[in-house]
């Protein structure tokens, strides 16, 4: 099986965003799309699986030209796409969503039994045995509900399977899974188009590489014959220099420090430190509870037991408000949903926290604002036209430095930061790397939870790893593995033996 | 057109749509484009604009406040038995507003504390505050205010041509255009109705946001009951029934969203002003008001159409 698309052009009213775009899959590859955000990615996977129709071009299966005037269309061709928002509703069971639209009836009456058998069929067929076909869709992991995504696509005769970000939520054991599972599929002659930021994931897992950049197609490597820099430079057309910036910062005193502190109902009995200029990273498994230390220190959770000293005064904020007063601040997880109010402007965005830093009796002195936020565009290098511009009309990386901005705007004493790259190129990235290692320098503490392995052991001075729960391990960064992580995020590791904390 | 310019003729929408209707009328009657007929316009819109204002910030958080009609008639009772008692006529009247902002207030407390939704709410307050006003008055009118002061507030004239609520609408106007758009509290507004979770982590004490909110749509429903009340010269126990519909109707006219953190407040002005001339133009017309009614519906629901469409 083939397919192409051949001199794809789209525009959204003015912006051309694909530009002649050409892009060839076979059946049984993995093929990685790879490009910068705002490369056009997204664009031509929604033309290739009916949700946007292309101003020109055609899509071919086999030789044969085929008009994909709408998902039904595409579904009809075989290509299904897996989103990074998954389209599950939580609500109804797990088969429930697997028959959705062409439930099997008689007379209109579902057929219950034959439902129940089918949907188990076909999760089997997946090694998903231990979904329970009754399940709420709601009530799965993230990993489960995107079996039961593929799943359905696959009910469906898929031949192209779309995967938009298919790991950016997934736990290390839930990837393996979901890998083992590409790879069965592979072996079955389905083509599957991968859309990712993660590089190692790329390399590890895919035959084939296609690189956008503006809009426009800049090549195709096999995996086996590139490496990591040279996807790169074909992504943003230049050398970025090093993945990850050196910093070189000695750390100073004690700024943050944590000891027994529990919520009740995720974490029990962290401690640690967090010293002027030093990054601490946190790492564990997904749900093992990283996020819940940083919303605890924040003030959004309740703490339970345990004590908070910053900068050796005692420390109990019960808000976010409370928290930023004392001179924390939080760059949260989910950019769309926690850091951003989409509708207003990069402008309003950025003053968001310190608006009263312009203000005198409530009353915004406009000049100051637009004054500091130019500056902070400038200085966080922001690509924006104009600070008046919707702040969800930026690519996801300058949205994030929006966050940051809105937190930057005052130094913090204390910087928490959860998944501070998530869905950022890797462009991108790297000028988020360097906004930390400013920080650093300037001798704020920062906490990191971060997914990615190589970033948390690159970026952090030491790593507190979690275990559901509960710390099973603080080490030194320095000659640190990958594996040595993986064992103490899985519980599979006498953390006595393993902890190198002073 | 570029983007920038459509947005800018989408947000005047509402305006150039009161110019049409204006046209229109001033085409088809003679009467229409006197100064006292626009006067009296503009006086009969006051009491909708003033709870319209107040309702711009609840639908700007995302909210809905039923219980308007039931703040306006209580406070107007409250007042009036006040006046009635012999408590001098400028106290009354502040009491009366302080009143309903402590009807809004409740409110406010109970859907931001008591994490009730505001449809809900305000529905249960609407219900119960207009069973305290028909407690309160017996279920009958209250008349008799001798007093030259409250008079004035609804039916008197600034330099013998103003009215005075349109002075009143005039003030508030502004008041509320400084809040939106020179505020902290107007930026917190907008934060919480676009996105509550984030201005929560952001700093934004949103449950106070809203407390206050709330409170000041009951303080305005309150002063649209001074206003009623003075007009009238009685208080009604059952004053302002519907008159929560009318308001989300000018504040949805005026382009904000109802579903929070998108909108302005010259938009609700120009939606009351709307309505008010259609009333005024239908009946110069001598349009059955049973059309009245059918014309006025088919209005909002094109505008929010062509507003959709425009967003397209």
């Amino acid at each position: 099986m083939k397919v192409s698309m051949r001199g794809i052009c789209k525009a959204f009213g003015p912006v051309r965003v694909l530009e002649n775009v050409d892009f060839t899959l076979h059946g049984g590859e993995i093929h990685a799309l790879m490009g910068e955000n705002g490369a056009g990615k997204s664009t031509l996977m929604k033309i290739l699986s009916g949700v946007y129709q292309p101003d020109s071009g055609s899509v071919e299966v086999d030789g044969k030209a085929v008009a994909i005037r709408s998902t039904r269309d595409a579904e009809a061709a075989g290509i299904a796409i897996i989103h990074q928002e998954l389209n599950l509703i939580p609500q109804l069971s797990v088969m429930e969503n697997l028959f959705l639209g062409r439930e099997p009836s008689r007379f209109g009456v579902i057929q219950r039994a034959a439902m129940r058998q089918q949907a188990r069929a076909q999760l089997d067929a997946l090694g998903a045995s231990q979904i329970d076909v009754e399940a709420e869709a709601g009530s799965l992991s993230i990993g489960q509900q995107q079996m039961v995504e593929i799943a359905k696509a696959l009910a469906m005769d898929a031949r192209v399977l779309i995967m938009d970000e298919p790991t950016a939520a997934l736990s290390a054991r839930e990837i393996d899974t979901l890998f083992a599972l590409m790879r069965g599929l592979q072996a079955r002659g389905v083509a599957i188009v991968y859309v990712s930021h993660r590089m190692e994931e790329i390399f590890h897992i895919c035959d084939k590489i296609s690189v956008l950049r503006d809009g426009c197609f800049v090549g195709e490597r096999v995996i086996a014959d590139t490496g990591f820099d040279g996807v790169v430079k074909l992504m943003v057309g230049r050398e970025i220099g090093d993945r990850f910036p050196g910093r070189d910062v000695v750390p100073g005193a004690v700024r943050l420090a944590v000891r027994g502190l529990s919520d009740g109902r995720h974490i029990d009995g962290i401690s640690f430190e967090a010293r002027a200029g030093e990054v601490l990273g946190i790492a564990g498994l997904m749900g093992a509870g990283r996020s819940e230390i940083l919303k605890t220190l924040f003030g959004v959770n309740r703490r339970t037991a345990g004590e908070v000293w910053l900068d050796g005064a005692p420390l109990d904020v019960r808000s976010p408000a409370a928290a930023i007063a004392a001179g924390l601040a939080f760059v949260t997880e989910d950019r769309k949903s926690q850091g951003l109010v989409l509708g207003m402007s990069v402008r309003e965005n950025a003053t968001l926290v310190h608006l009263d830093s312009y203000a005198r009796l409530g009353v915004v002195n406009g000049a100051a604002e637009q004054a500091a936020v130019a500056q902070q565009i400038s200085q966080l290098r922001i690509r924006t036209r104009d600070a008046e511009l919707d702040v969800k009309s930026l690519s996801g990386g300058n949205q994030q430095k929006v966050v940051f901005a809105k937190w930057l705007a005052k130094p913090p004493k204390v910087l928490l930061l959860d998944e501070p790259t998530r869905g950022v190129d890797v462009g991108g990235k790297a000028e988020i790397y360097h906004i930390i290692n400013q920080l650093a320098a300037a001798g704020v503490a920062i906490v990191m939870v971060s997914s990615e392995l190589p970033e948390v052991m690159a970026m952090s001075n030491r790593i507190l790893v979690l275990h559901e729960g509960r710390q099973t391990a603080l080490f030194d960064s320095a000659n640190l593995s990958q594996e040595d992580i993986m064992a103490a995020a899985t519980g599979t590791a006498g953390h006595d033996t393993r902890t190198t904390q002073d | 057109m570029t983007a920038q310019q459509k947005a800018t003729l989408q947000k005047l929408g509402p305006f150039i749509a009161l110019l049409v209707v204006s046209g229109a009328l001033a085409i088809m009657s003679p009467d229409f484009l006197t100064v006292g007929n626009l006067m009296n316009v503009m006086r009969q819109v006051s009491i909708n604009a003033l709870i319209a204002f107040g309702m711009t910030l609840v639908i700007l958080l995302g909210g809905i406040d039923l219980s308007v009609g039931s703040i306006l008639a209580l406070s107007s009772v409250c007042i009036a038995l006040m006046i009635q008692s012999g408590l001098d006529p400028v106290l009354a009247t502040l009491l009366g507003i302080a009143a309903g902002a402590g009807m809004g207030f409740a409110n406010g407390w109970i859907i931001s504390k008591g994490k009730v939704a505001p449809f809900i709410a305000t529905l249960a307050s609407m219900t119960i505050l207009r069973g305290l006003s028909l407690v309160f008055s017996g279920g009958s009118p209250i008349t008799g205010l001798d007093s030259d002061f409250f008079q004035m507030l609804g039916g008197g004239y600034v330099a013998g041509l103003v009215p005075v609520p349109v002075v009143w609408m005039l003030l508030m106007f502004a008041g509320f255009w400084f809040l939106l758009k020179q505020t902290v509290f107007g930026r917190h507004v907008y934060a919480t109705g676009g996105n509550e979770e984030a201005s929560r982590l952001s700093g934004v004490k949103v449950d106070r946001i809203k407390i206050w909110v709330y409170t000041v749509s009951g303080a305005m429903s309150a002063m649209a009951g001074v206003v009623l009340t003075s007009r009238l010269n009685s208080a009604q126990p059952t004053a302002g029934t519907g008159y929560e519909l009318d308001a989300i109707a000018a504040v949805v006219l005026g382009g904000t969203s109802l579903t929070g953190g998108r909108g302005w407040i010259f938009g609700t002005l120009m939606g009351a002003l709307l309505i008010g001339v259609l009333n005024n133009g239908l009946n110069l017309l001598g349009v059955s008001s049973f059309y009245q009614q059918v014309i006025k519906g088919a209005v909002i629901l094109l505008a929010v159409l062509l507003d959709r469409a425009g967003k397209k």
